[in-house]
């Protein structure tokens, strides 16, 4: 199969700025709520999201942070885990967090960012946003709350997401196995 | 298209599963070690200390020789990573029966233990017991062997203070004859890309220590005036079986650190020791004190580097 393209840099862009204000709808000007990315890939939208936000709210507080989930895995062992840096500038306690990760496919890696997350505090609530939604595909019973994507694959499919800051290019691919 | 595969720098992980001492590692380990180090680090500066990691380990630590800094930071580590930890100390256990150290640790292993820690007074211990057990060993101290961890939290410690090891002057300076801390911070920080030198009196070192590329040097102050780190070492009182050192006295104005003649050199030296102090001999408590020294933040990574260590062989288990 050859690799297919499901968002290019235009309706990536439309689904970022979507994104940014179905959370603004739930979350008014952001003073009680909080954004944490999930490494390795996670941080990437939500770095996105708290530029996005900052211009269209004009405001310079939307906290965001990085959280690595390596020590919470639950297949140490079966993987080489390298962790990433985190970093939580902020209280958690209390706030109304979104989780942001890039694809939703299992729900471990949300399973372990949500037990990761309080180490750092009891959040009044917490919520899940990720690009892209892997349907049918859960092992643990974990939904998203914002959605970018929602794709139907097999489980040998991959689906890649590029951005502008690494790759050069905002895209999110369908791949086979073997690409 | 171009698919842009994540690229991971370097290893992932460590390419032995004991550690056994300095020597067995590669320069490519100790930056994995450090890197992973990192991250515990701000671990344990969180508001809850502990992560998951390990919760299906059981780890023993085995002292035969007494400790105090490093069995308390290593089962700190273990218990950070959630490992559950025996504790053993020669002087309550069989080995005053007469049981030798390989059915000693055959027994504890029967037990379903999954890693071993172990000090031991006879160099080579460690190494030893790797060649006849299956369970992953980190050497905790071996005699006048090795002591890696030590010398992996030196080595972290300074490339903490200065960001980077590689080029910097090193001095270890005091007792290197009955020193496991010497040999590992010597060959670590060779490894890293360091300068070394040794300094003590002529009968505190050992005889072709040259050998080892180190640069050596009987005289204290021209030794601190090359370096950029001094790591002041303990002297031994409980190894010194025949008379190395007239008096303590002696040593502590020749071989002693003291504010006057730390105040008194061109630069700003960095201060280490690996504790515990004997203070007034080797260093002088306002010297242990002053802002130089970095004797509690050596304290604090080693239990950073530990978990490090912890992690990555236990990582590799399954192999």
């Amino acid at each position: 199969m050859k690799p297919k393209v499901i968002l290019d840099s235009t309706n990536f862009e439309i689904t970022i700025n979507r994104l940014c204000h179905q959370l603004i709808e739930n979350h008014n000007n952001f003073s009680e709520s909080a954004l944490i990315g999930l490494q390795p890939r996670g941080i990437f939208l939500a770095n996105r999201i708290q530029k996005t936000l900052s211009q269209i709210l004009k405001s310079k507080n939307i906290k965001c942070g990085n959280l690595d989930i390596t020590f919470y895995r639950d297949d140490f062992r079966k993987k080489e885990l390298i962790p990433n840096r985190t970093q939580i500038d902020f209280i958690v306690e209390d706030k109304k967090v979104i989780l942001i990760d890039d694809v939703l496919f299992t729900g471990r890696t949300i399973r372990a960012g949500l037990d990761a997350m309080l180490a750092f505090g009891r959040p009044k609530s917490v919520e899940l946003m990720v690009l892209v939604d892997r349907r049918y595909s859960r092992h643990l019973p974990i939904q998203p709350d914002y959605v970018g994507k929602t794709i139907d694959s097999i489980a040998s499919q991959k689906v890649k997401v590029e951005w502008k800051e690494i790759e050069g290019k905002d895209t999110v691919w369908l791949l086979s196995n073997d690409q | 298209m171009a698919i842009v595969k994540r690229s991971i720098k370097g290893m992932t992980k460590l390419s032995t599963k004991h550690l056994l001492g300095i020597k067995y590692l590669t320069p490519t380990d100790i930056n994995l070690i450090f890197k992973t180090a990192d991250n515990f680090k701000e671990v344990i500066n969180r508001p809850i200390k502990k992560v998951p990691s390990l919760r299906d380990t059981t780890i023993a630590n085995l002292f035969f020789e007494n400790s105090t800094r490093t069995r308390i930071s290593f089962e700190l580590a273990q218990k950070r990573l959630s490992a559950d930890v025996i504790n053993f100390s020669a002087s309550s256990s069989s080995v005053k029966k007469g049981e030798t150290l390989i059915d000693t640790v055959n027994n504890i292993l029967a037990m379903k233990v999954d890693m071993i820690v172990m000090r031991h007074p006879n160099p080579g211990a460690a190494v030893f017991l790797s060649k006849h057990i299956d369970a992953s060993i980190l050497n905790a101290g071996d005699g006048a062997h090795e002591h890696p961890t030590q010398a992996l939290l030196d080595a972290y410690s300074i490339r903490e203070k200065l960001g980077n090891v590689k080029g910097k002057n090193i001095l270890i300076a005091g007792d290197i004859l009955h020193s496991r801390v010497a040999l590992s911070n010597i060959f670590c920080l060779q490894k890293l890309g360091a300068n070394v030198m040794v300094s003590g009196p002529p009968t505190l070192l050992p005889m072709h220590i040259d050998k080892l590329g180190v640069k050596v040097e009987t005289d204290l102050r021209k030794a601190l005036e090359w370096c950029d780190v001094a790591n002041m070492l303990r002297i031994q009182l409980e190894r010194q079986d025949v008379r190395y050192i007239p008096s303590l006295r002696e040593y502590s104005m020749l071989y002693g650190l003291n504010k006057d003649l730390l105040d008194s050199l061109k630069k700003k030296i960095i201060v280490m020791h690996p504790g515990p102090i004997n203070r007034g001999v080797e260093i002088t408590s306002d010297v242990a004190d002053s802002k130089q020294s970095i004797i509690l933040e050596q304290v604090e990574n080693g239990v950073a580097i530990r978990m490090a260590v912890l992690y990555l062989l236990a990582g590799r288990n399954e192999d």
